[in-house]
């Protein structure tokens, strides 16, 4: 029995299985694998967004759910804990994907429950399947996951998406990775220190300019306030990294804009009529990822 | 020269020595030694030429297995044990960190779930010096400095 905890959990083998039927599933969405099978979706804070794909997913397998959108709605609200909710739930079910905002979480449910859990994000540490459909984003419209020049920005200190997808890019043959983030919010230096050990190429820069023509892909994250001890410092950079339409105009022919969504306005809405704007269909990619894991996991492909 | 233990001899049992004077009571915690039954004798912020200042415990008829005793190695990574029987060191021990720890420590994390429900911490030694230990869980390094032992 497999779960999907973190995104090294799997091996490249595994990576490249689920972008093969992550293909399979967008050219032929509706197969029914799960006819029979109860899904539990355990939200036990809300993410609309990865529920509804997930639920998606799960639907278009033809699969049953059961499951809770808020922890107010649920068992937690009277005080069980995560123990007693998993043992109950695994009972009932045929795989768990869960949300919780306590870190660690879906490796401890993975532990007590009797069938396999995927972690749809365990509050700052890890949201795999978010990875794995940045990944196919990135081999659906370069072609492949070997030599990608990927420019991260923003957060790149707190963002746990850029460090999952940092991770499982060193899987690949000659990745270039480039910084970009004001000094508060730099790519931690365990990273740094981890790629230098591997002769991996990397760049950092504090400036959002034309460097950015070099890059394959442009993965965009929010910028929060919040991260800041000092507000003015916050002030100072807020408006450095977004992106605009008119930087885009001599960037590579097929270079492709990412996020992992919600956006505020680290991109600005002139970008979005561009063809190089993919963040929407990245999101679309997320179901077809996700009936991927599913079935991978359930070894129903 | 006066020539007297400062801690008694025992007959039989262990004696842990070159234990850091700040780390005496962790290890007595460590090793479960207040629901010992036996003769338990200490003596701490006693002169060492090594270490300055130590401290030493004396336990009665008890022994310990290797991964028992690589318990205390976070606290007192210096430790040696010594075997007695009938007044004699029979044998000595070094104490290693082990490549796994399983409960003694808190995961520095406040949002990990091991701080939140009951459960046996687990992490993997990244590093001895300084220590860093990797939870199994929420996957955050706990630094020397942040150890908390339970």
């Amino acid at each position: 029995m497999k779960s999907l905890i973190s995104i090294t959990d799997f091996t490249k083998d595994e990576y490249l299985k689920i972008m093969r039927l992550a293909e399979d599933f967008e050219a032929n969405p509706n197969q029914k694998l799960l006819q029979g099978k109860v899904i539990a979706t355990l939200f036990f804070e809300p993410s609309t967004r990865t529920r509804l794909s997930f639920e998606t997913a799960i639907n278009r397998l033809g699969g049953k759910i059961i499951g809770f959108s808020d922890s107010s709605s649920s068992s937690v609200s009277k005080g069980e804990t995560l123990h007693d909710t998993i043992r109950m739930v695994s009972n009932y079910a045929d795989m768990i994907i869960m949300r919780h905002p306590m870190e660690g979480s879906a490796r401890y449910a993975a532990e007590i429950s009797g069938v396999p859990v995927i972690n749809a994000g365990d509050g700052a540490n890890q949201h795999p399947s978010q990875t794995l459909l940045d990944m196919y984003s990135i081999i659906k419209t370069q072609g492949s996951l070997d030599n990608i020049n990927l420019f991260l920005v923003g957060d790149l200190k707190y963002g746990r998406t850029v460090h999952s997808l940092l991770m499982a890019m060193l899987q690949f043959e000659n990745p270039i990775f480039n910084f970009i983030a004001p000094p508060e919010l730099a790519m931690p230096n365990e990273y740094k220190m981890y790629l230098t050990s591997k002769g991996i190429r990397f760049f950092e820069h504090s400036e959002f300019t034309d460097i950015i023509n070099a890059a394959d892909i442009i993965y965009m994250t929010r910028v929060q306030k919040e991260r800041f001890i000092d507000p003015f410092e916050y002030e100072k950079v807020k408006n450095i990294y977004i992106l605009r339409n008119e930087m885009l105009k001599n960037t590579k022919e097929n270079m492709r804009i990412l996020h992992p969504l919600p956006r505020i306005n680290e991109i600005h809405t002139d970008v979005d009529s561009n063809p190089k704007a993919y963040y929407f269909t990245q999101a679309k990619n997320g179901v077809y990822t996700r009936m991927a894991i599913i079935s991978h996991l359930l070894n129903l492909k | 020269m006066e020539k007297h233990l400062k801690v008694s001899a025992i007959k039989d049992g262990t004696v842990i020595d070159h234990i850091p004077t700040k780390a005496l009571f962790k290890v007595i915690k460590i090793l479960k030694l207040e629901d010992c039954s036996q003769m338990v004798t200490f003596g701490n912020n006693l002169d060492s030429r090594a270490m300055g200042t130590k401290a030493i415990i004396k336990i009665a008829n008890r022994y310990f297995a290797d991964d028992e005793v690589n318990r205390i190695a976070l606290v007192a990574p210096n430790a040696k044990l010594n075997t007695i029987r009938d007044y004699e060191v029979v044998e000595k021990r070094v104490v290693e960190i082990p490549k796994n720890i399983k409960g003694i420590v808190h995961c520095f994390n406040p949002k990990c779930i091991t701080n939140a429900e009951s459960i046996i911490t687990r992490f993997e030694v990244l590093s001895d010096k300084p220590i860093e230990l990797k939870c199994f869980y929420c996957e955050k390094i706990t630094g020397e400095n942040e150890m908390l032992f339970f």
